[in-house]
């Protein structure tokens, strides 16, 4: 039920309302007429409302939630408490340096931090999002290849294992997308590489960890074969949460990686926002890093712009990128410290590796059971679709009625029936023990009772939604039924 | 078990090809397609006079699951789309090799759709 639905005409929440008082200062003719058409309610009838409706949601507070870091790992309520210090929320973005020095200073030290973790030799916070700093990221390898007038390079290497985004990234920045394919033991098949390098290869973007929950192992043989051949790498940071404090993307040689400081460092954005992509760029890429930047001149704190870095590929956000995250993603990285970043790495690895040998015990079939898995791990439930005609998708659905969310599922494309299982670093090993003995039991009903599994929710406020109807007759509209 | 017409020649990618009289070729997904993607619900269609070149990626074929491209089996120029498909996906689920069909080339030279798989090798590239 829509809010809409309870309003009864004359009803108000009169603490809400503007004052009749309150003089409006716009001639007339820019004034409505008409009534604005808001729903009608109590206050109390609001509170019950939104309050009802989000007790329907299955959270990462209220379950276990194994899409991991992708979408929502736990936020430590403290960081999102000392984000919202009223002396850096109440800062105007266009406050000068002077009055500015402690946020100008947490912006510094931010940059450093990435710095440092991610082995790179500078940082630019700036890219509002994933995708914004993805295009960063290319936008200056173009940048570097055409400051060097080479227009020969045309092409990025794309590994079908790399997140559907990066085509997308090499597409939006002018170049043409060669995939390379995987080899069956998940590492980027070294053949096809060296047959697709060339003159025309402006670089590769590369996810590593890969979205196939394994670690890229011939990284630097990678890295030599597209340095030699005149290309740049590019690190897609989507799964910085498996390596963080272990190994750098600098050591692996990269030139250019963005990071999603929403997903590893901290920013509950499960709804689609907001996000930050920052950027860190090696030795190659720096004159043409996205502006601004923070720099620290003696004990003082400024901003470098357009005068400093003339070939700076520009400026991707009005002020300095979403500054809430950027915030929220300081306290949880100074909460964590060098020694605590070490520990959500071995323990999101930890716990995908301990999820993962439980599962294959339990009769589940893995995609890589020859591979250690990274933070996540692929399930194929190939055999019981076939078997029993139980998919991923039912598994996903009654594992609701088990009250767990489900992992992410039929990605990545190249396994078939797949569930992408990601428990995060803040799991108890009794939290996980649960989930496997709801796996057992649903593997079990898939061939005792498929009908539980392939008509599953039972238990939820709503039961199986049409999938394919919601997306072939897309209606967002709401009308009023009169 | 997925039909495979005989008459029809097919890639890899799971195209088929149609050669019709006059130089042009019909192009649609395979009833083994349409099964792995399941149920479409969009179907972005190339433009009527675009160059195509073999293997170029000229259809994305989207479903609840998934997007892919379908690319081109041969080289040619596109001289019809099937507008059909925009209101109504699903046939290509219901009607691969018919109503289900996806675009239209006039390629220069019919013998390069000769050089691909038939009926039978096909078959055997699904069910290895």
């Amino acid at each position: 039920m829509v809010i809409f639905e309870h309003s009864k005409t004359g009803r108000a929440a009169t603490a809400q309302m503007p004052q009749d008082s309150v003089k409006i200062d716009l001639p007339a003719r820019f004034l409505r007429e008409s009534d604005v058409g808001l729903p009608e309610l109590s206050e109390m009838q609001v509170v019950r409302h939104y309050t009802q409706l989000s007790q329907k949601n299955f959270s990462i507070d209220t379950q276990f939630y194994p899409l991991g870091s992708c979408t929502m790992k736990y936020n430590p309520r403290a960081c999102n408490s000392l984000a919202m210090l009223p002396g850096l929320v109440d800062r105007h973005p266009l406050a000068p340096d002077k009055y500015s020095q402690g946020f100008l200073q947490i912006m510094y030290e931010l940059q450093e931090m990435l710095m440092e973790v991610t082995g790179m030799q500078a940082v630019s916070l700036s890219p509002m999002a994933g995708a914004q700093g993805e295009f960063a990221g290319v936008a200056m390898i173009r940048a570097y290849h055409d400051t060097q007038g080479d227009a020969a390079r045309t092409e990025i290497l794309v590994p079908d294992a790399a997140h559907g985004t990066n085509p997308a990234t090499a597409i939006m920045c002018g170049y043409k997308v060669r995939e390379i394919p995987t080899d069956d033991q998940g590492d980027v098949d070294m053949t096809a590489l060296r047959e697709a390098v060339g003159p025309q290869t402006a670089g590769i973007m590369l996810t590593n960890p890969s979205t196939l929950g394994v670690f890229e192992r011939k990284v630097a043989e990678i890295a030599g074969i597209i340095h030699e051949a005149g290309g740049l790498l590019y690190y897609d940071g989507a799964n910085l949460n498996a390596i963080l404090g272990k190994v750098k993307p600098g050591d692996m040689g990269f030139d250019v990686i963005h990071m999603n400081l929403h997903k590893t460092f901290s920013t509950p954005h499960g709804g689609g926002g907001p996000g930050s992509g920052a950027i860190g760029v090696s030795g190659r890429l720096l004159p043409f890093r996205p502006i601004p930047v923070v720099e620290k001149t003696g004990e003082r704190y400024h901003w470098l712009t357009e005068k400093e870095l003339p070939q700076s590929i520009g400026r991707l956000s009005a002020f300095a990128g979403n500054a809430g995250v950027l915030l929220r993603a300081y306290v949880y990285m100074r909460m964590l410290g060098r020694e605590g970043m070490h520990r959500v790495a071995d323990f999101a690895t930890l716990n995908a590796n301990y999820l993962m040998k439980r599962l294959e015990q339990a009769g589940f079939e893995l995609a890589f059971p020859e591979r250690r898995a990274t933070h996540e791990f692929i399930v194929t439930l190939k055999k019981q679709a076939k078997d029993y005609g139980v998919t991923a998708k039912d598994f996903a659905k009654r594992l609701l009625d088990f009250n767990f969310h489900a992992p992410t599922t039929y990605f990545p494309l190249l396994v078939p029936e797949c569930l992408l299982i990601e428990p995060t670093e803040t799991e108890s090993k009794e939290e996980l023990d649960g989930f496997v003995e709801a796996m057992i039991c649903i593997l079990s009903e898939a061939g005792n009772d498929p009908e539980k599994v392939t008509g599953a929710p039972w238990t939820q406020p709503n039961r199986r939604f049409d999938e394919v109807k919601a997306a072939r007759e897309l209606d967002l509209k709401w009308t009023s039924g009169e | 078990m997925s039909d495979i017409p005989s008459e029809l020649r097919y890639t890899q990618s799971h195209e088929w090809v149609q050669v019709n009289d006059d130089d042009v070729i019909t192009v649609g997904i395979t009833d083994h397609a349409q099964e792995l993607l399941g149920d479409l619900v969009f179907i972005e269609l190339p433009s009527v006079g675009d160059e195509v070149a073999a293997e170029d990626a000229c259809v994305v074929v989207e479903s609840v699951k998934a997007a892919s491209d379908v690319y081109a089996p041969v080289a040619g120029e596109v001289v019809a789309v099937n507008t059909e498909l925009d209101d109504a996906p699903e046939l290509v689920n219901t009607d691969p090799y018919g109503e289900g069909w996806l675009f239209k080339l006039r390629v220069a030279d019919t013998s390069a759709v000769e050089s691909l798989l038939d009926a039978d090798a096909y078959g055997d590239e699904v069910h290895e």
